[in-house]
This record gives C-alpha cells, sequence and structure tokens, in this order.
C-alpha cells in the first residue's frame, strides 16, 4: 500500500521506454539483449504491480512465466551471438546485413 | 464355352499389352505374337461356333425361338448412387457373326500384314495397335451394356486414328488422322448424348433390358419426339463411324494409313460398328418408322454419291474407299428398310471381298514401289497374277456377279427389301448404284491389269510369299462362296418375309451386268484415258466438294479464331493478375533489408501504432459498454421514449442521436463512440417506432 499503482506503472512505463530506446539505438548485440531484459522486467513490474493493486495473484503468475521466458530467450541469444561473435569477429548487427541472399560476404 | 468367349476377347488385348510393354522384344517375335494373339481368338470363335450351333440344333427353324445366348460377366466397371454398370461380355447370334468377322478376316489380315510390313522399323507399334484394335472392336461387339459398346467405340476410334497416323513423319498423314479423329467425334458426341438421353429415360444403359422396356415405353407413340430424337442421335453416332453423309469425308483420307489397317479397320470391321449399333438396337428403331426412314434415305443418297465419286478416282485405295462407303450406304437403306438381317448378311459378305480387294491392292502398290495412280499402271495381269486373281474375285462380289459370288446373294437381298420398303425411289437408287458399281470395279480391273501398260508406269516385280499368298486364297473363296452360308446373325434379328419377283431380279442383273460392259467398252475397247477432268467429273473425284464445304464453313473460320486469339485474350485478365500479384510482391519484399535494427524499429513503430489504437479505440469502447452494457437495450430504451423528447430517459446511456448532436459531449470520446455504435441499430429501431 506504501506504493500506489500509478507510481509503479509510471516506473514500469520508464523503464520499458529505456529498453526499447536501447534496443532502437545499440548497434552491439550483447547491449540489444540486455535491453530486451529490460523490457521484459518492465512488463513483469506492470504484472506484480497490478497483481498487488487488485490483491490477485496473477499478477506474480506472470512474472514467474516472463522471467522464465527471459531465462529462454537469454539461453538462445546468447548462443547465438556467440557464434555470430566465432563467425564475424563483431557483435555490431549491422554486420549481419551480409546474411542477406544475393549479397557478398563480408 | 464362357472359357473360349474369354479366350476371343482377351488374346488380342493380351498380345497387345505384350507388344506395348515388351520394349526389347526380338524382331523375330513380334510378327508371331501380333498374327499368333489374332490366329487363337479366331480359332476360339471357330470352336465356340461349333458350340453353339450344337445347342441350337444346327440351325433347325422350329429352335430360332430360342437361340441360345452365353452371358459371362466380368465385372462391375461403376456403382456409384443408383447408377451401375457392370462389364460383361454376351454372345449372340448377331455378336457371334460379328465375332467370326472380326477374328477371322482381321487373323487373315494380320498374316498379310506380317507380309506387308516386313521391313518397317515400328513393326512392334504396327502389331501392337492392331491387335488393340481388334481387342477394342470385339468389346464393341461382345458388350451387353451400351457403356461397354461405347468403351469399345471409342477404343477403335483411337487405334483408328493411331494407325491412319502411322507414318506420320508425313505431314499429310497425320492431319488425314486428325481429320478421321475430329470427324468422327462428332459422331460419337452424337453417340453419346444419344446414350445419356436412354439413360434418362429408362435408368439403364443394359441392351437387353433397354429393348424390353422401351415397347412399354414407345410402343403406342412411334411419333414420341423424344423416341425420334434417341434414335436420330444413335443414327448421328453411326453415321460418323460408318462415314455416311454427312460425316463421309474422313475416309477416303483414311487410305493414308498403311493398306492392311485399310482393310481391316476401314473396309472390314470398325466401319461396319454403326450398322452393327442400328442393327443391335433394331427393336428401338423398329418403334419409329421415322427414323427408320431418315436412315433409309441416308444409305440411298451416300451409296450413290459415294459410287459416283468411285468413278473419277485415280488413287486405287481411294476408288475402294469410296466403294466401301458405297457399299456401307447400302447397307444402311437395309436397315432403313427393315432388313436387318440383310444388312448384317451384306456386312460379311462385304468383310470378305473388301478386304480382299484392299489385300490386293496392297499387293499392287508393293510391287509397284508405291505407286498408287491408276493410270500409271496396265498389264498386270501376267505379272501378279494373285493379285488379278484376287481383285477379279473381289470385284465380281463387289459388282455382284450373279450366282458364283457372294456379294450377289447379300445385294440382292438389299435390294428386293429396298423394293417392298416405304418408297420405290431406294431401289432405284439401289439399282442405279449397283450399275455404277460395275462401272468403277471393273474401270479399275480393265485399266490395271488387262489394258497395256502405259509408258510411264513402273516394273513391277511380284515379292510375295506363303504369308500373302495365303489370306489372299481364302479370301477369293470366302468372296465368292461366303453367300451361301446362313448367318448365326439370323438368329438374333427378324426374319423378314420379302417378295422376290423374277422382273426385278432380272432388272437388277441386267444393271449390274450393264455396268461391266459398260466399263469393259469405255475403258478396254476405246481405252478412255484420264485427260484432264473438268465439270461434274472434278467435282466429284473432290468427293462432291464436301471438304471445301466443310473448309470454308467449319475449318478456316475456326483457324481464322485461333488466329485472331493467338495471344489469348481470356488469358491476359489472368496474366494482369499475376503480374499485379509480382509487382506487389516486389515492393513488400523490399522491406526484407536484412538490417537487425530496422526490423527492430518497424516492430517499435508497429507497436506503438496498436498501442495508440488500442488507446483511442479500445478503453473508449469498454468505458462506454460500462456505462450502458447492452448497445442493444440503450437503443429500444431510446426508441421506445417518445422521439421529440429532450434529453433520453436514460441519460447516463448518452443522448439518443435522434435528438442528441448538440447535448452531446464531443470532447469525450465514449460519447463519440456511443454515438457510433449506435448509429447501425438506430434508424431501424426508429423506423419501427415511427410505424
Amino acid at each position: 500500500m506504501a506504493v500506489p499503482l500509478s507510481h509503479a506503472l509510471a516506473l514500469a512505463l520508464a523503464l520499458f521506454a529505456i529498453g526499447l530506446l536501447g534496443l532502437l539505438l545499440r548497434r552491439n548485440l550483447l547491449f540489444m539483449l540486455l535491453s530486451l531484459e529490460v523490457m521484459l522486467n518492465a512488463a513483469g513490474l506492470a504484472f506484480v504491480a497490478a497483481g498487488s493493486h487488485w490483491g490477485q495473484v496473477e499478477g506474480q503468475l506472470m512474472f514467474v512465466l516472463v522471467l522464465s521466458l527471459a531465462a529462454a530467450e537469454v539461453a538462445v541469444g546468447l548462443a547465438l551471438a556467440l557464434l555470430i561473435w566465432r563467425r564475424q569477429h563483431t557483435l555490431d548487427v549491422d554486420s549481419l546485413r551480409s546474411l542477406r541472399a544475393g549479397e557478398a560476404e563480408a | 464355352m464362357s472359357a473360349a468367349l474369354l479366350l476371343v476377347q482377351f488374346a488380342p488385348l493380351l498380345g497387345a499389352a505384350l507388344l506395348l510393354g515388351l520394349r526389347g522384344l526380338p524382331r523375330a517375335a513380334i510378327a508371331p505374337i501380333g498374327v499368333g494373339s489374332v490366329a487363337i481368338a479366331a480359332l476360339a470363335w471357330a470352336w465356340l461356333l461349333q458350340a453353339w450351333l450344337a445347342q441350337s440344333g444346327f440351325g433347325a427353324a422350329a429352335e430360332m425361338a430360342q437361340a441360345p445366348s452365353l452371358h459371362v460377366p466380368l465385372w462391375t466397371w461403376i456403382a456409384v448412387e443408383g447408377f451401375t454398370v457392370g462389364l460383361a461380355l454376351q454372345l449372340d447370334g448377331l455378336a457371334l457373326t460379328m465375332v467370326g468377322v472380326i477374328t477371322g478376316i482381321g487373323a487373315l489380315i494380320h498374316l498379310y500384314a506380317s507380309w506387308y510390313m516386313r521391313e518397317d522399323p515400328a513393326l512392334r507399334r504396327f502389331f501392337a495397335y492392331m491387335n488393340l484394335f481388334v481387342a477394342a472392336m470385339l468389346l464393341l461387339v461382345l458388350a451387353d451394356d451400351l457403356l461397354g459398346l461405347y468403351l469399345g467405340w471409342e477404343g477403335v476410334g483411337l487405334c483408328s486414328y493411331l494407325l491412319i497416323g502411322f507414318w506420320a513423319q508425313e505431314p499429310a498423314n497425320a492431319a488425314a488422322a486428325r481429320k478421321a479423329f475430329v470427324t468422327t467425334r462428332v459422331g460419337d458426341t452424337l453417340l453419346a448424348i444419344g446414350l445419356l438421353l436412354l439413360w434418362r429415360e429408362f435408368g439403364t444403359l443394359h441392351i437387353d433390358s433397354l429393348l424390353a422396356a422401351a415397347p412399354a415405353r414407345w410402343g403406342a407413340t412411334p411419333a414420341d419426339p423424344t423416341l425420334l430424337l434417341v434414335c436420330l442421335l444413335l443414327l448421328g453416332g453411326a453415321v460418323g463411324k460408318s462415314a455416311q453423309l454427312p460425316l463421309q469425308a474422313w475416309l477416303p483420307d483414311a487410305m493414308a494409313g498403311p493398306t492392311p489397317v485399310s482393310a481391316l479397320i476401314h473396309a472390314a470391321t470398325m466401319v461396319t460398328a454403326g450398322v452393327y449399333l442400328i442393327a443391335r438396337l433394331h427393336p428401338l428403331y423398329a418403334l419409329s418408322p421415322t427414323a427408320l426412314l431418315v436412315v433409309g434415305w441416308v444409305g440411298a443418297l451416300t451409296l450413290l454419291l459415294a459410287a459416283g465419286a468411285a468413278l473419277v478416282q485415280r488413287d486405287i485405295k481411294r476408288i475402294l474407299a469410296y466403294s466401301t462407303i458405297s457399299q456401307i450406304g447400302y447397307m444402311f437403306l437395309a436397315l432403313g428398310a427393315g432388313a436387318y438381317a440383310a444388312a448384317i448378311f451384306h456386312m460379311y459378305t462385304h468383310a470378305f471381298f473388301k478386304a480382299l480387294l484392299f489385300l490386293a491392292a496392297g499387293s499392287v502398290i508393293s510391287a509397284l514401289h508405291h505407286e498408287q495412280d491408276l493410270f500409271r499402271m496396265g498389264g498386270l495381269a501376267r505379272k501378279l497374277p494373285w493379285a488379278c486373281a484376287a481383285f477379279v474375285a473381289g470385284g465380281a462380289a463387289l459388282a455382284a456377279v450373279p450366282w458364283i459370288s457372294a456379294g450377289f446373294y447379300s445385294k440382292d437381298a438389299i435390294l428386293f427389301a429396298a423394293w417392298a420398303g416405304p418408297t420405290r425411289a431406294w431401289w432405284v437408287l439401289g439399282v442405279a448404284g449397283a450399275l455404277l458399281t460395275g462401272l468403277y470395279t471393273f474401270r479399275l480391273i480393265f485399266i490395271a491389269f488387262t489394258r497395256p501398260a502405259p509408258a510411264d508406269a513402273p516394273q513391277a516385280h511380284d515379292a510375295g510369299d506363303w504369308r500373302e499368298r495365303l489370306p489372299l486364297g481364302l479370301l477369293i473363296l470366302g468372296a465368292l462362296g461366303a453367300g451361301f452360308v446362313s448367318l448365326p446373325a439370323r438368329y438374333s434379328l427378324p426374319l423378314e418375309d420379302i417378295p422376290h419377283p423374277t422382273a426385278l431380279l432380272l432388272a437388277q442383273l441386267a444393271c449390274g451386268l450393264a455396268g461391266i460392259a459398260l466399263a469393259w467398252w469405255l475403258y478396254q475397247r476405246r481405252g478412255l484415258r484420264d485427260a484432264q477432268v473438268r465439270g461434274w467429273r472434278a467435282w466429284a473425284r473432290a468427293g462432291w466438294g464436301f471438304d471445301a464445304l466443310y473448309g470454308a464453313l467449319l475449318v478456316r473460320p475456326w483457324q481464322a479464331l485461333a488466329e485472331a486469339n493467338r495471344r489469348d485474350v481470356v488469358d491476359r485478365a489472368y496474366a494482369g493478375l499475376a503480374g499485379g500479384a509480382q509487382a506487389l510482391h516486389r515492393l513488400v519484399s523490399r522491406t526484407q533489408t536484412a538490417s537487425l535494427r530496422q526490423y527492430a524499429q518497424a516492430f517499435a513503430a508497429g507497436l506503438i501504432l496498436l498501442l495508440a489504437w488500442a488507446l483511442w479505440q479500445g478503453p473508449a469502447s469498454r468505458l462506454a459498454s460500462e456505462v450502458a452494457p447492452d448497445v442493444d437495450s440503450a437503443a429500444e430504451s431510446a426508441a421506445g421514449s417518445p422521439l421529440r423528447s429532450p434529453g433520453g430517459s436514460t441519460a447516463a446511456s448518452g443522448p439518443g442521436p435522434v435528438t442528441a448532436p448538440g447535448t452531446a459531449s464531443a470532447a469525450e470520446p465514449s460519447a463519440a463512440t456511443a454515438l457510433a455504435a449506435d448509429r447501425d441499430t438506430m434508424p431501424l429501431a426508429a423506423r419501427g417506432a415511427g410505424g
């Protein structure tokens, strides 16, 4: 009861915006993954806050789901990042354009 | 007996399958398989014949009523709701006669073909088609169901097409094959429509049930238009297959095929399928005098026109082709006069002498290195004695030389029937045709065999062996003696009692012999040559202009249409559709840039748009439905209240649109959407209230 719902939602919104901006602005794949994590956590925070506000347990349940999703996503994402590093020796996502069919490999 | 019948049907089919299937067959094995399969069928037929005769008491007249009929069911061909077609073989007297002609004469022609085609590289293909033809023709005459008959009907049409175009390297041969196929297709389509009509009327195509049911249906109403239509449609099929007016134009061109093919398909068997069809369905035709009249007139006109055209041809095979059309015209004349047995009898003798004439023509053509022009032949009697004997015997039968030839008995039976028929004009046309027959037949014989050879004639050299001589010899016997045999077909067809006045007989005899005498005088004595033909003779040589007529009426307009449409007008629309889809696809595929950041940007932009839309639309409508949970009830309540009452009775539901716009606070989105939601239902409710 200490924190009003609107404050928590505002924080979630802020976090989500930060994550989104990070995703859009960074070129390094690792940082893009981190930004994704921030966005996921913003969503999780909104769930928990809403669940607490309405006195419902589903908010926390959804957070657990988001958490496990995030774990899975990180596992795949990091594996991909590792492979890309091995292949390109850079994590700049713009270098991935060379995967496009018909274009010469960089 | 059933086993023998199955052997008759399936031996040629097996032969065709072997020849088609075994690509690496040694050349020496091809002819024995091809000839052997048909010979086996012929032997099986001979056995069937003696068994059948024994069963019928060797033709004792008293037992004709219970003439035996053998029925061998094979399998169910089609079985859908309410429509079952079983494939079964049925052997009665008529079928027994037809099978005898097909397998007996077929085997002789196959044997001859193994000599005639001895140097052809595509021997396997040739015998495969020939065996397939025999199998299809047997199915045509043995099927107990009109659909099975139709299967055989189309099968022989296909084989005819394949064999006319056997030497398709020559474009003219391929064109002749196409012409034959398309022209007979016209008749086949009519036949198919006739079968559909019969099916609609009776719900079955089983021949015996059909013929049993027809008198009850139409017996009292011979003028029933459906009956006439069915008969005429079936006649259309017969006319196409048997090359009668007006679909006769394909047969002379069909001579482009190898000569044994002409003998088997275009003289002895396939072209008489139309005669068989009408004879098989004669109880149906007997119900409709009008249809029979049409059949008779088709035959009478065809026989005369074709005989006239035969008179002026130069190509010996074309003479024989026109003669075949003419003789089948006699058969149709007999059918039209109701003398079905006479028609089948003539079909049977004609098969002998016309096959003989074609095979003899093949020997001549082969000896002269593929020379077919009559006026480049002469004096062949000494060089080709076998061919000459065959031509004289076959020609005598064709011209109905009295007593010693088979054609005499069958043609006279037809002429007597024509005399007794509905109009005497048939007899006159038939007798005139007999005169022309004698004339054109012996014109051919005198010019080719007895007249001295012209200077530019190719040297004849006889390369025949026993494979040529045996069929010729047996067919000579048949052409002379086949008329003495009483046919099993008589047991299946009504025996008509036709008077044979002696005066008529003498008139007919005189006409036939006069034709021969005239031929002797014109071509032997006066040595008439084929100078530049003009006038009616040029017209007759071109088959009375039917080709030109059809060309102008049908072929050329069609070709012009095809030419005009070569870029396919209809296809343009579809091409445009495809082009548009491709352009759109190219446009959309440009968004696929392979840049992860652009994808993320698009994602984010889409998300923002979606959120914006949802924020603008979603909560607003939810708010509206929270305030007034049921839009319909709100509308009803608004309608229920008097239209002019200011504000709604339920002010919370938002003011009704009729009274509303001024009072609604347009700034509040919920009210605006509620308004939008109400707009659909409101006018209806308002109308209901007004009424």
